[in-house]
Protein backbone atom coordinates (compact mmCIF):
# COMPACT_ATOMS: atom_id res chain seq x y z
CA UNK A 1 0.00 0.00 0.00
CA UNK A 2 0.82 3.88 -0.96
CA UNK A 3 1.43 6.01 1.99
CA UNK A 4 -1.70 7.69 0.42
CA UNK A 5 -3.62 4.50 -0.02
CA UNK A 6 -2.92 4.21 4.04
CA UNK A 7 -4.15 7.59 4.87
CA UNK A 8 -7.73 6.91 3.12
CA UNK A 9 -7.59 3.38 4.98
CA UNK A 10 -6.67 5.15 8.39
CA UNK A 11 -9.52 7.52 7.84
CA UNK A 12 -12.44 5.37 6.82
CA UNK A 13 -11.59 3.04 9.86
CA UNK A 14 -11.28 5.54 12.41
CA UNK A 15 -14.15 8.17 10.73
CA UNK A 16 -11.91 10.93 12.11
CA UNK A 17 -11.33 14.01 10.25
CA UNK A 18 -7.97 15.79 10.71
CA UNK A 19 -8.73 18.93 9.01
CA UNK A 20 -10.65 19.85 11.71
CA UNK A 21 -7.73 20.24 14.27
CA UNK A 22 -6.90 23.85 15.03
CA UNK A 23 -3.90 21.99 17.05
CA UNK A 24 -4.67 23.60 20.57
CA UNK A 25 -2.79 20.38 21.74
CA UNK A 26 -5.38 19.31 24.14
CA UNK A 27 -5.37 16.20 23.24
CA UNK A 28 -1.81 15.41 24.70
CA UNK A 29 -2.51 17.57 27.48
CA UNK A 30 -4.59 14.81 28.75
CA UNK A 31 -3.17 12.04 27.68
CA UNK A 32 -2.15 9.69 30.37
CA UNK A 33 0.61 8.02 28.11
CA UNK A 34 2.33 10.87 27.14
CA UNK A 35 5.29 10.88 28.90
CA UNK A 36 5.82 7.21 27.22
CA UNK A 37 4.80 8.16 23.82
CA UNK A 38 7.54 9.35 21.14
CA UNK A 39 4.25 10.95 18.80
CA UNK A 40 1.65 11.93 21.07
CA UNK A 41 -2.30 12.65 20.11
CA UNK A 42 -1.73 16.04 18.15
CA UNK A 43 1.08 14.80 16.22
CA UNK A 44 -0.63 11.65 15.32
CA UNK A 45 -3.62 14.05 13.60
CA UNK A 46 -1.28 16.36 12.29
CA UNK A 47 0.96 12.85 10.90
CA UNK A 48 -2.30 11.44 9.82
CA UNK A 49 -3.10 14.43 7.85
CA UNK A 50 0.51 14.65 6.12
CA UNK A 51 -0.09 11.41 5.23
CA UNK A 52 3.14 9.99 7.47
CA UNK A 53 1.34 6.13 8.24
CA UNK A 54 4.43 4.29 8.31
CA UNK A 55 6.23 6.16 10.72
CA UNK A 56 3.22 6.13 13.27
CA UNK A 57 3.09 2.46 12.63
CA UNK A 58 6.44 1.80 13.70
CA UNK A 59 6.93 3.35 16.25
CA UNK A 60 6.17 2.12 20.08
CA UNK A 61 3.72 4.65 20.74
CA UNK A 62 0.74 2.34 19.09
CA UNK A 63 1.02 0.39 21.76
CA UNK A 64 1.58 3.07 25.37
CA UNK A 65 -1.94 4.13 24.28
CA UNK A 66 -4.52 3.07 27.06
CA UNK A 67 -7.81 3.83 24.81
CA UNK A 68 -8.42 5.45 27.71
CA UNK A 69 -10.73 7.65 25.00
CA UNK A 70 -9.92 11.27 27.47
CA UNK A 71 -8.76 12.68 24.40
CA UNK A 72 -11.68 11.75 22.61
CA UNK A 73 -13.90 12.96 25.00
CA UNK A 74 -11.73 16.40 25.62
CA UNK A 75 -11.14 17.86 22.12
CA UNK A 76 -12.62 20.76 21.62
CA UNK A 77 -13.57 20.30 17.73
CA UNK A 78 -14.50 16.43 18.51
CA UNK A 79 -11.45 15.22 16.24
CA UNK A 80 -11.38 12.40 18.05
CA UNK A 81 -7.50 11.30 18.08
CA UNK A 82 -7.86 7.85 20.21
CA UNK A 83 -9.42 6.75 17.43
CA UNK A 84 -6.30 7.21 14.59
CA UNK A 85 -4.22 5.40 17.08
CA UNK A 86 -6.16 2.58 17.10
CA UNK A 87 -6.47 2.77 13.06
CA UNK A 88 -2.81 2.76 12.78
CA UNK A 89 -2.29 0.39 15.69
CA UNK A 90 -4.59 -1.95 13.96
CA UNK A 91 -2.96 -2.01 10.39
CA UNK A 92 0.08 -2.18 12.12
CA UNK A 93 -0.89 -6.08 13.83
CA UNK A 94 -2.82 -7.27 10.52
CA UNK A 95 0.26 -7.57 8.59
CA UNK A 96 1.18 -11.15 8.61
CA UNK A 97 3.66 -11.99 11.82
CA UNK A 98 3.17 -8.68 13.29
CA UNK A 99 1.19 -9.35 16.53
CA UNK A 100 2.64 -7.40 19.00
CA UNK A 101 1.78 -10.12 21.85
CA UNK A 102 2.46 -13.78 21.42
CA UNK A 103 0.59 -16.28 23.24
CA UNK A 104 3.82 -17.99 24.55
CA UNK A 105 4.74 -14.21 25.93
CA UNK A 106 1.61 -14.82 28.43
CA UNK A 107 2.81 -17.56 31.19
CA UNK A 108 5.51 -15.21 32.47
CA UNK A 109 3.14 -12.42 32.61
CA UNK A 110 0.57 -13.85 34.62
CA UNK A 111 0.28 -13.51 38.63
CA UNK A 112 -2.44 -15.17 40.82
CA UNK A 113 -4.88 -11.94 40.70
CA UNK A 114 -4.32 -11.20 37.09
CA UNK A 115 -7.84 -10.76 35.72
CA UNK A 116 -8.58 -12.57 32.53
CA UNK A 117 -10.14 -9.02 31.21
CA UNK A 118 -6.45 -7.65 31.21
CA UNK A 119 -5.03 -10.98 28.91
CA UNK A 120 -8.53 -10.95 26.46
CA UNK A 121 -8.21 -6.85 26.14
CA UNK A 122 -4.36 -6.56 25.43
CA UNK A 123 -5.14 -9.74 22.97
CA UNK A 124 -7.41 -7.54 21.58
CA UNK A 125 -5.52 -4.47 21.28
CA UNK A 126 -1.90 -5.96 20.01
CA UNK A 127 -2.76 -8.81 18.13
CA UNK A 128 -5.06 -9.77 14.92
CA UNK B 1 -38.55 -7.91 38.63
CA UNK B 2 -36.05 -10.04 36.15
CA UNK B 3 -33.97 -8.58 34.02
CA UNK B 4 -31.46 -10.82 31.68
CA UNK B 5 -27.90 -10.65 33.02
CA UNK B 6 -24.34 -10.61 31.40
CA UNK B 7 -21.76 -11.43 33.88
CA UNK B 8 -18.51 -11.31 31.68
CA UNK B 9 -15.84 -14.16 31.84
CA UNK B 10 -14.00 -12.15 34.80
CA UNK B 11 -16.76 -12.25 37.05
CA UNK B 12 -16.54 -15.89 37.11
CA UNK B 13 -13.10 -16.21 37.57
CA UNK B 14 -10.88 -13.69 39.01
CA UNK B 15 -13.64 -11.00 40.19
CA UNK B 16 -16.05 -13.46 41.89
CA UNK B 17 -16.96 -11.13 44.58
CA UNK B 18 -18.33 -8.14 41.94
CA UNK B 19 -20.53 -10.83 40.86
CA UNK B 20 -21.87 -13.02 44.10
CA UNK B 21 -22.63 -9.65 45.98
CA UNK B 22 -24.48 -8.05 42.78
CA UNK B 23 -26.66 -10.83 43.04
CA UNK B 24 -27.22 -11.22 46.37
CA UNK B 25 -28.08 -7.83 46.94
CA UNK B 26 -30.21 -7.68 43.64
CA UNK B 27 -32.22 -10.35 45.18
CA UNK B 28 -32.70 -8.03 48.74
CA UNK B 29 -33.82 -5.40 46.04
CA UNK B 30 -36.59 -7.31 44.62
CA UNK B 31 -34.48 -7.88 41.39
CA UNK B 32 -33.72 -11.09 39.69
CA UNK B 33 -30.63 -11.10 37.36
CA UNK B 34 -30.94 -13.83 35.00
CA UNK B 35 -27.77 -14.57 33.28
CA UNK B 36 -28.38 -15.01 29.76
CA UNK B 37 -27.44 -18.52 28.26
CA UNK B 38 -24.39 -19.37 26.30
CA UNK B 39 -23.31 -15.83 26.83
CA UNK B 40 -19.51 -15.23 25.18
CA UNK B 41 -16.57 -13.33 26.40
CA UNK B 42 -17.37 -9.90 25.00
CA UNK B 43 -13.05 -9.54 24.53
CA UNK B 44 -12.73 -6.91 26.47
CA UNK B 45 -12.51 -3.62 24.51
CA UNK B 46 -14.25 -1.91 22.01
CA UNK B 47 -12.85 -1.41 18.21
CA UNK B 48 -13.48 1.71 17.60
CA UNK B 49 -12.27 1.08 13.71
CA UNK B 50 -15.73 0.31 11.87
CA UNK B 51 -14.17 -2.77 9.63
CA UNK B 52 -13.59 -4.85 12.68
CA UNK B 53 -17.01 -7.20 12.53
CA UNK B 54 -16.39 -10.21 13.81
CA UNK B 55 -14.66 -9.27 17.32
CA UNK B 56 -18.28 -7.61 18.04
CA UNK B 57 -20.29 -10.50 16.93
CA UNK B 58 -20.57 -12.17 20.95
CA UNK B 59 -21.81 -8.87 22.04
CA UNK B 60 -24.29 -8.89 18.99
CA UNK B 61 -25.14 -12.42 20.60
CA UNK B 62 -26.23 -11.25 23.93
CA UNK B 63 -27.73 -8.17 22.87
CA UNK B 64 -29.87 -10.13 20.91
CA UNK B 65 -30.93 -12.98 23.57
CA UNK B 66 -32.20 -10.22 25.44
CA UNK B 67 -34.25 -8.61 22.90
CA UNK B 68 -35.72 -11.83 22.53
CA UNK B 69 -36.74 -12.70 26.01
CA UNK B 70 -38.26 -8.66 26.18
CA UNK B 71 -35.85 -7.73 28.74
CA UNK B 72 -33.01 -5.08 29.71
CA UNK B 73 -29.75 -6.09 29.61
CA UNK B 74 -27.72 -5.57 33.29
CA UNK B 75 -23.90 -5.27 33.15
CA UNK B 76 -21.50 -5.43 35.78
CA UNK B 77 -18.04 -5.32 34.54
CA UNK B 78 -16.96 -1.81 33.60
CA UNK B 79 -15.33 -3.29 30.45
CA UNK B 80 -18.36 -5.56 29.28
CA UNK B 81 -20.56 -2.50 29.89
CA UNK B 82 -18.74 -0.12 27.64
CA UNK B 83 -17.87 -2.97 25.03
CA UNK B 84 -21.91 -3.98 25.16
CA UNK B 85 -23.08 -0.63 24.79
CA UNK B 86 -20.75 0.59 21.99
CA UNK B 87 -21.83 -2.16 20.47
CA UNK B 88 -25.42 -2.10 20.91
CA UNK B 89 -24.35 2.06 19.38
CA UNK B 90 -22.97 0.87 16.55
CA UNK B 91 -25.50 -2.22 15.50
CA UNK B 92 -28.45 1.21 15.83
CA UNK B 93 -26.51 3.77 14.09
CA UNK B 94 -23.98 1.98 11.98
CA UNK B 95 -25.84 0.98 9.10
CA UNK B 96 -23.23 -0.84 7.47
CA UNK B 97 -21.31 -2.01 10.21
CA UNK B 98 -25.23 -3.42 11.35
CA UNK B 99 -25.99 -5.42 8.10
CA UNK B 100 -22.41 -7.04 7.66
CA UNK B 101 -22.98 -8.16 11.59
CA UNK B 102 -26.43 -9.67 10.94
CA UNK B 103 -25.18 -11.27 7.83
CA UNK B 104 -23.01 -12.96 9.80
CA UNK B 105 -25.53 -14.06 12.35
CA UNK B 106 -28.49 -14.99 10.54
CA UNK B 107 -30.53 -14.32 13.56
CA UNK B 108 -34.08 -15.24 13.19
CA UNK B 109 -35.05 -11.68 13.28
CA UNK B 110 -32.28 -9.42 12.59
CA UNK B 111 -30.86 -7.24 15.52
CA UNK B 112 -30.74 -3.73 15.26
CA UNK B 113 -30.05 -2.32 18.28
CA UNK B 114 -33.31 -2.69 20.31
CA UNK B 115 -31.80 -3.93 23.57
CA UNK B 116 -31.52 -1.37 25.92
CA UNK B 117 -28.05 -2.19 28.12
CA UNK B 118 -28.07 -0.95 31.87
CA UNK B 119 -24.77 -0.83 34.24
CA UNK B 120 -26.28 -2.27 37.50
CA UNK B 121 -25.28 1.46 39.04
CA UNK B 122 -28.10 2.61 36.31
CA UNK B 123 -30.23 0.07 37.33
CA UNK B 124 -29.61 1.18 41.25
CA UNK B 125 -30.63 4.71 40.26
CA UNK B 126 -33.11 4.63 37.96
CA UNK B 127 -34.91 1.39 38.81
CA UNK B 128 -34.96 1.20 42.11
CA UNK B 129 -33.57 4.67 43.19
CA UNK B 130 -31.17 5.92 45.30
CA UNK B 131 -33.91 6.97 48.10
CA UNK B 132 -35.42 3.64 47.82
CA UNK B 133 -32.13 2.33 48.46
CA UNK B 134 -31.42 4.19 51.34
CA UNK B 135 -34.73 3.47 53.09
CA UNK B 136 -33.71 -0.61 52.77
CA UNK B 137 -29.93 0.01 53.94
CA UNK B 138 -29.90 -1.58 57.57
CA UNK B 139 -26.02 -1.38 58.59
CA UNK B 140 -25.32 2.37 57.40
CA UNK B 141 -21.72 2.54 56.67
CA UNK B 142 -21.60 5.78 59.22
CA UNK B 143 -18.61 7.92 58.62
CA UNK B 144 -16.79 6.15 56.23
CA UNK B 145 -14.77 8.06 53.49
CA UNK B 146 -15.04 6.58 50.05
CA UNK B 147 -13.59 7.49 46.99
CA UNK B 148 -15.59 6.54 43.98
CA UNK B 149 -13.38 5.61 41.48
CA UNK B 150 -14.57 5.81 37.71
CA UNK B 151 -11.92 4.81 36.02
CA UNK B 152 -12.66 5.54 32.15
CA UNK B 153 -14.59 2.99 30.70
CA UNK B 154 -17.33 3.91 33.00
CA UNK B 155 -17.86 7.39 31.38
CA UNK B 156 -16.27 7.46 28.02
CA UNK B 157 -17.25 8.47 25.20
CA UNK B 158 -19.54 10.05 26.72
CA UNK B 159 -21.56 10.59 23.60
CA UNK B 160 -22.36 6.91 23.49
CA UNK B 161 -22.15 5.88 27.38
CA UNK B 162 -24.56 8.49 28.88
CA UNK B 163 -23.86 7.27 32.20
CA UNK B 164 -23.45 10.66 33.91
CA UNK B 165 -21.68 13.45 32.96
CA UNK B 166 -18.45 12.39 31.64
CA UNK B 167 -16.33 14.94 33.76
CA UNK B 168 -18.34 15.54 36.52
CA UNK B 169 -19.84 12.32 37.79
CA UNK B 170 -22.08 11.68 40.30
CA UNK B 171 -23.79 8.40 40.16
CA UNK B 172 -21.20 6.73 42.46
CA UNK B 173 -21.08 9.16 45.06
CA UNK B 174 -25.18 9.03 45.37
CA UNK B 175 -24.49 5.48 45.47
CA UNK B 176 -22.03 6.18 48.43
CA UNK B 177 -24.57 7.84 50.03
CA UNK B 178 -27.14 5.98 50.17
CA UNK B 179 -25.40 3.73 52.24
CA UNK B 180 -25.05 5.80 54.86
CA UNK B 181 -21.00 6.57 53.81
CA UNK B 182 -19.45 10.23 52.98
CA UNK B 183 -17.95 10.55 49.40
CA UNK B 184 -14.79 12.03 48.70
CA UNK B 185 -14.35 14.40 45.73
CA UNK B 186 -10.91 13.93 44.60
CA UNK B 187 -9.13 15.41 40.83
CA UNK B 188 -8.54 11.70 39.38
CA UNK B 189 -11.31 9.73 40.10
CA UNK B 190 -11.96 9.47 35.85
CA UNK B 191 -8.93 9.24 35.06
CA UNK B 192 -7.16 5.94 33.48
CA UNK B 193 -5.49 3.49 35.65
CA UNK B 194 -3.12 2.01 32.98
CA UNK B 195 -5.84 -0.73 32.34
CA UNK B 196 -4.14 -3.49 29.79
CA UNK B 197 -0.59 -1.82 29.81
CA UNK B 198 0.06 -3.71 33.15
CA UNK B 199 0.79 -6.61 30.71
CA UNK B 200 3.29 -4.34 28.19
CA UNK B 201 4.89 -2.30 30.79
CA UNK B 202 3.83 -2.50 34.78
CA UNK B 203 5.73 0.65 35.33
CA UNK B 204 3.52 2.59 33.55
CA UNK B 205 0.29 0.90 35.36
CA UNK B 206 1.83 1.44 38.61
CA UNK B 207 2.63 5.33 38.26
CA UNK B 208 -0.84 5.30 36.31
CA UNK B 209 -2.80 3.85 39.22
CA UNK B 210 -0.61 5.62 41.94
CA UNK B 211 -1.52 8.66 40.75
CA UNK B 212 -5.31 7.89 41.49
CA UNK B 213 -4.50 6.46 44.75
CA UNK B 214 -2.57 9.32 46.07
CA UNK B 215 -5.14 11.99 44.74
CA UNK B 216 -7.60 9.83 46.97
CA UNK B 217 -5.85 9.64 49.69
CA UNK B 218 -4.47 13.22 49.99
CA UNK B 219 -8.27 13.73 50.03
CA UNK B 220 -8.99 12.07 52.66
CA UNK B 221 -10.45 8.54 51.51
CA UNK B 222 -10.28 5.41 53.91
CA UNK B 223 -11.61 3.25 50.98
CA UNK B 224 -11.68 3.37 47.09
CA UNK B 225 -14.30 1.61 45.48
CA UNK B 226 -14.64 0.49 41.76
CA UNK B 227 -16.95 -1.34 39.13
CA UNK B 228 -14.25 -2.93 36.98
CA UNK B 229 -11.63 -6.00 38.20
CA UNK B 230 -9.11 -4.37 35.83
CA UNK B 231 -9.21 -1.23 37.73
CA UNK B 232 -9.11 -3.17 41.33
CA UNK B 233 -5.73 -5.34 40.40
CA UNK B 234 -4.01 -2.05 38.76
CA UNK B 235 -4.41 0.24 42.05
CA UNK B 236 -4.47 -2.55 44.24
CA UNK B 237 -1.39 -4.79 42.66
CA UNK B 238 0.60 -2.20 40.85
CA UNK B 239 -0.12 0.88 43.33
CA UNK B 240 1.85 1.61 46.66
CA UNK B 241 -0.40 3.53 48.49
CA UNK B 242 -2.23 2.02 51.60
CA UNK B 243 -5.63 1.73 50.77
CA UNK B 244 -8.02 -0.68 50.61
CA UNK B 245 -9.91 -0.85 47.00
CA UNK B 246 -13.39 -3.01 46.62
CA UNK B 247 -16.13 -3.61 44.85
CA UNK B 248 -19.07 -1.74 45.24
CA UNK B 249 -21.03 -4.31 44.91
CA UNK B 250 -19.21 -5.73 48.40
CA UNK B 251 -20.30 -2.68 50.48
CA UNK B 252 -23.93 -2.84 48.65
CA UNK B 253 -24.25 -6.02 50.09
CA UNK B 254 -23.00 -5.51 53.78
CA UNK B 255 -25.02 -2.20 53.90
CA UNK B 256 -28.19 -4.55 52.62
CA UNK B 257 -27.21 -6.68 55.49
CA UNK B 258 -26.72 -10.02 52.85
CA UNK B 259 -23.07 -10.11 52.97
CA UNK B 260 -22.83 -13.07 54.92
CA UNK B 261 -24.23 -16.35 53.77
S1 LIG C 1 -7.52 18.45 21.19
FE1 LIG C 1 -8.49 18.21 19.21
S2 LIG C 1 -8.24 20.18 18.21
FE2 LIG C 1 -6.81 20.13 19.92
S3 LIG C 1 -4.91 19.35 19.04
FE3 LIG C 1 -6.00 17.61 19.80
S4 LIG C 1 -7.15 16.88 18.07
FE4 LIG C 1 -6.52 18.93 17.59
S1 LIG D 1 -6.92 7.21 24.16
FE1 LIG D 1 -4.73 6.87 23.98
S2 LIG D 1 -3.99 8.71 23.03
FE2 LIG D 1 -6.00 9.19 23.79
S3 LIG D 1 -5.69 10.08 25.81
FE3 LIG D 1 -6.03 7.88 26.10
S4 LIG D 1 -4.00 6.99 26.09
FE4 LIG D 1 -3.80 9.03 25.22
S1 LIG E 1 -15.09 -7.25 29.76
FE1 LIG E 1 -14.05 -8.61 30.53
S2 LIG E 1 -14.77 -9.56 31.96
FE2 LIG E 1 -16.18 -8.63 30.76
S3 LIG E 1 -16.56 -10.47 29.43
FE3 LIG E 1 -15.51 -9.01 28.58
S4 LIG E 1 -13.50 -9.60 28.81
FE4 LIG E 1 -14.60 -10.72 30.03
S1 LIG F 1 -9.06 -0.71 34.13
FE1 LIG F 1 -8.21 1.30 34.09
S2 LIG F 1 -8.19 1.37 32.02
FE2 LIG F 1 -9.77 0.16 32.62
S3 LIG F 1 -11.54 1.18 33.12
FE3 LIG F 1 -10.48 0.76 34.65
S4 LIG F 1 -9.54 2.80 34.56
FE4 LIG F 1 -9.84 2.48 32.63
Amino acid sequence: MTELQMKEQVLRMSGVDPLKCMRCGKCSGTCPSYDEMEYHPHEFVYMVEKGQISKLMASDSIYKCLSCMACVERCPRGVEPGKLVEAIRLLAVRRQGANHLKPDDIPALLDEDLPQQAIVTAFRKYTK
Amino acid sequence: MKVSYYPGCTLKTKAKELDKYGRRAAEALGITLEEIENWQCCGGAFTSASDEIATKLSSVRALAEARDKGQDLITLCSACHNVIKRTNDAMANNADFSMKANNYMKLDTPYTGETKVIHYLEMLRDTVGFDELAKKVVNPLKGKKIAAYYGCLLLRPGKVMAMDNPENPRIIEDFIKAIGAEPVIYPYRNECCGGYITLEDKTIAAKKSNKVLHSAAVAGAEMVITACPLCLYNLQKNGTEDLPVVYFTELLAEALGVKED
